[in-house]
């Protein structure tokens, strides 16, 4: 009945959103409400996700401008615990730093950062225990290396060298470390999510202690398995840590592509009666805390919760990105949550258990520490170095546990071909 | 036994004997499911280890996932396998590829099961034979049953195989074998050999196929209901036909394959899916390409139209016994 006469309707018109800066214009965050460090208030872990439906539209902050931790959700760690998660947060700065300039140099076919989200993964290292089951996304590096993983390890999959484990198949810096209860990544966004829910099923059908944990990017909250993910682990309040890193841009979509105008991606969590907590996501404490008050939920059976961490991310999305064709150059500059590892330097220094110079030595051992690494990655190839480190046939293997005859018999093709062209 | 009350007994001997073997999907648990494949299991063996799904297939496929990482051994259900394709990426870029993006870390030892084909009126969304797409990824085992023996004993090797196992479930024979003439009445399976099925364990090896009747002219392949279309259209014909039940498509038992037709000489395939890029093509090719100088006149494919299901019309899609016998005569007359 669009055209029913004597009807003068207003044309309608389609909202596309456009994020507020773009190249070239002058970025301000002063309109961004932060709650202030210390004002949320901490329910109990056992409450009803009913009476905490405030807790998805403000903040949680631990870390006040002054450097002090304070309020409800203030973890309490010892100073050693605090500089572990400050180690680890420099170290995975390194480690990204060496691995960029590997790719630069044509080491390898591709590296992503997680600049300014260190925060994100390794307070929450440190906050699960070693038995609980991560599955990751792509910018979570900071759980292995939380999690003491040998760079070299991570170097060698990264190279897709000889001491690949994965001999050769994934794209880099898609680990799997079973060992370290690092689930394999996939490229397929989200698919993980609902895959950390069955996994926390099982082991609550076990009568195990052990919980899950997953992570996925503000852009991915759009793709259906994240809500598939959310609508089992609601219905079987399944012990699992539904983790949203909020870095502003999945590529060069800002937040508003996923729906990130409309509400916060925490009250996704509501309408699944989930727990729901918004934490400033480069404040490693209220990280640490959020995720230790989810995993005692957990683990008390009080059900999933899902946590919005809210963040920048201050590099480009990965290697083959240029983010200077679609942001100003300086937004993450101004972006008012500052850099989670100044932050709790910061932090220790004002509680008096840290200082400049010792920062700077830690900085400069553990470059030390990962240039060892490299070194001793190389040794076994890298990406550039040999095409085949693990030798053409074993591609045909893993496909399945035990291989079928037409995968035998196409190994043998592939073995011929080479041999008849000299190669 | 039927073929549902083999698959239901299948379920309930992998249970008994493995307490990571876990069942969910839509209306599996209380109900035990709207062909009754799963009665009994919930109470049998606990709300933990057969419950029902909310109706999500992309979820009931990743948590099984999820759960299969963890160490059991899952056996989701998709009711209709029309509605697997929500759950399309998780079986394709996740459980069949698990065990080899993480080389051996991680495994994914699911059995999906899901009635599928066609003649009960289903209409376009409750007759779909999907299998040709799952043939076509690199790290899923397809299997298809055609009698109650095979279902169970085929179904306890797929839920003991260590990799992603899709077993699609002809619901036409549910009851009774169908021979494609849908105007005479179905016989019971409990007047059929196969419905003999031993109460305990046994399992029918994936990856063979079974020679369902010996013969020197044209070699018919097929699976699933097709088996008794091509059986039927022997006996009305009276040609001298070697019926070959592929029962596994991937694992393909290729060499009973070419051993049949490098002796007959002809051949002929039949399946019920649609035509382009079916199984049937990859049947075709591999016959083409290994059995080549002993063929002796072209291969023949008799299968569903490129078109979807039509509700009233069913039995012009359905590959039936006129079908079948036009495609014999074809290829029998030189």
């Amino acid at each position: 009945m669009a055209d029913a006469p004597g009807r003068n309707l207003r044309p309608l018109s389609l909202h596309v959103p456009e994020p507020k800066y773009r190249p070239g214009d002058a970025v301000s965050f002063d309109d961004m409400p932060l709650a202030d460090a210390g004002s949320v208030a901490r329910p109990d872990v056992a409450a009803d996700p009913a009476t905490m439906r405030d807790l998805p539209f403000t903040l949680i902050r631990v870390l006040d401008p002054a450097g002090q931790a304070v309020g409800p959700w203030n973890p309490r760690l010892e100073p050693d615990r605090v500089r572990s998660i400050l180690r680890a947060m420099l170290l995975t700065r390194a480690f990204d730093d060496r691995m960029f300039r590997a790719q630069r140099q044509g080491k390898t076919s591709f590296y992503m950062k997680c600049t300014g989200e260190e925060a994100v993964a390794v307070a929450a290292a440190h906050a699960l225990d070693r038995g609980d089951m991560c599955f990751p996304s792509y910018r979570q590096q900071g759980l292995l290396i939380a999690r003491d993983w040998p760079l070299v390890d991570m170097m060698c999959q990264i190279y897709s060298n000889a001491g690949d484990r994965l001999k050769g198949r994934q794209l880099p810096i898609m680990y799997s470390a079973k060992e370290a209860g690092f689930f394999s990544i996939s490229g397929n966004l989200g698919t993980q999510y609902p895959q950390a829910v069955g996994w926390a099923m099982a082991s609550a059908a076990k009568g195990d202690t052990r919980i899950a944990a997953s992570w996925v990017g503000e852009g991915t909250t759009a793709e259906g398995d994240f809500h598939a993910a959310c609508t089992f682990a609601s219905v079987f309040r399944a012990p699992v840590i539904l983790n949203i890193v909020n870095n502003q841009w999945a590529i060069s979509s800002f937040a508003g592509f996923a729906g990130g105008e409309s509400t916060t991606f925490a009250a996704r969590g509501l309408g699944y009666g989930i727990a729901a907590l918004r934490v400033d996501g480069n404040d490693a404490l209220a990280v640490y805390a959020a995720t230790e008050w989810a995993a005692e939920r957990a683990r008390g059976n009080h059900g999933p919760t899902l946590i919005e961490h809210f963040t920048y991310r201050a590099e480009a999305h990965s290697t083959s990105d240029d983010p200077s064709a679609y942001r100003p150059a300086d937004e993450g500059m101004h972006f008012p949550l500052g850099d989670p590892i100044e932050r709790l330097k910061a932090h220790l220094i004002a509680i008096g258990e840290w200082d400049e110079a010792s920062h700077e030595a830690l900085k400069t051992e553990l470059a030390e520490q990962v240039r060892a690494a490299g070194k001793e990655a190389e040794k076994l190839g890298t990406l550039s170095g040999t095409a085949f480190n693990h030798g053409f046939e074993t591609s045909f293997e893993d496909v399945f546990a035990e291989m079928p005859q037409h995968l035998r018999e196409q190994m043998e093709q592939s073995a011929e071909e080479r041999r008849v062209a000299g190669v | 036994m039927n073929m549902i009350q083999a698959i239901n007994s299948a379920m309930d001997v992998c249970m008994e004997r493995d307490a990571g073997v876990t069942v969910l999907g839509e209306d599996v648990g209380y109900f035990g499911g709207v062909f009754r494949a799963t009665a009994g299991l919930q109470k049998k063996y606990g709300k933990t280890r057969v419950f029902d799904a909310p109706i999500n297939e992309c979820g009931i496929i990743g948590v099984a996932i999820g759960m299969a990482a963890y160490g059991l051994r899952p056996v989701p259900e998709i009711q209709f396998a029309d509605y697997i394709y929500p759950g399309m990426d998780q079986l394709i870029s996740e459980a069949a590829r698990l065990r080899y993006r993480s080389a051996g870390e991680f495994t994914c030892p699911i059995t999906v099961r899901s009635p599928f084909g066609g003649g009960i009126f289903g209409g376009q969304t409750h007759s779909q034979s999907p299998e040709g797409i799952f043939t076509h990824v690199s790290g899923l085992k397809t299997v298809i049953p055609s009698n109650p023996y095979d279902a169970k004993g085929l179904l306890i090797a797929a839920i003991e195989d260590p990799d992603p196992v899709l077993f699609f479930e002809p619901k036409r024979i549910y009851n009774g074998p169908f021979d494609g003439h849908y105007d005479r009445p179905v016989q019971p399976w409990s007047k059929h050999d196969s419905s003999e099925v031993p109460e305990g364990y046994y399992n029918v090896p994936l990856g063979q196929a079974a020679i369902v009747r010996g013969g020197e002219a044209v070699t018919i392949l097929c699976y699933g209901t097709m088996v008794h279309v091509a059986l039927g259209v022997v006996a009305d014909t009276g040609v001298d036909a070697e019926v070959i039940d592929l029962r596994t498509l991937v694992p393909l038992d290729i060499d009973t394959i070419v051993a049949s037709v490098e002796k007959t000489g002809r051949c002929v395939i039949v399946h019920e899916a649609t035509r382009t890029s079916g199984f049937g093509a990859e049947l075709s090719a591999q016959v083409q390409e290994r059995c080549f100088h002993h063929l002796e006149a072209p291969i023949e494919r008799v299968t569903g139209w490129d078109t979807p299901y039509p509700h009233s019309l069913e039995w012009a899609y359905f590959p039936g016994p006129v079908r079948l016998g036009e495609a014999l005569k074809r290829v029998m007359k030189d």
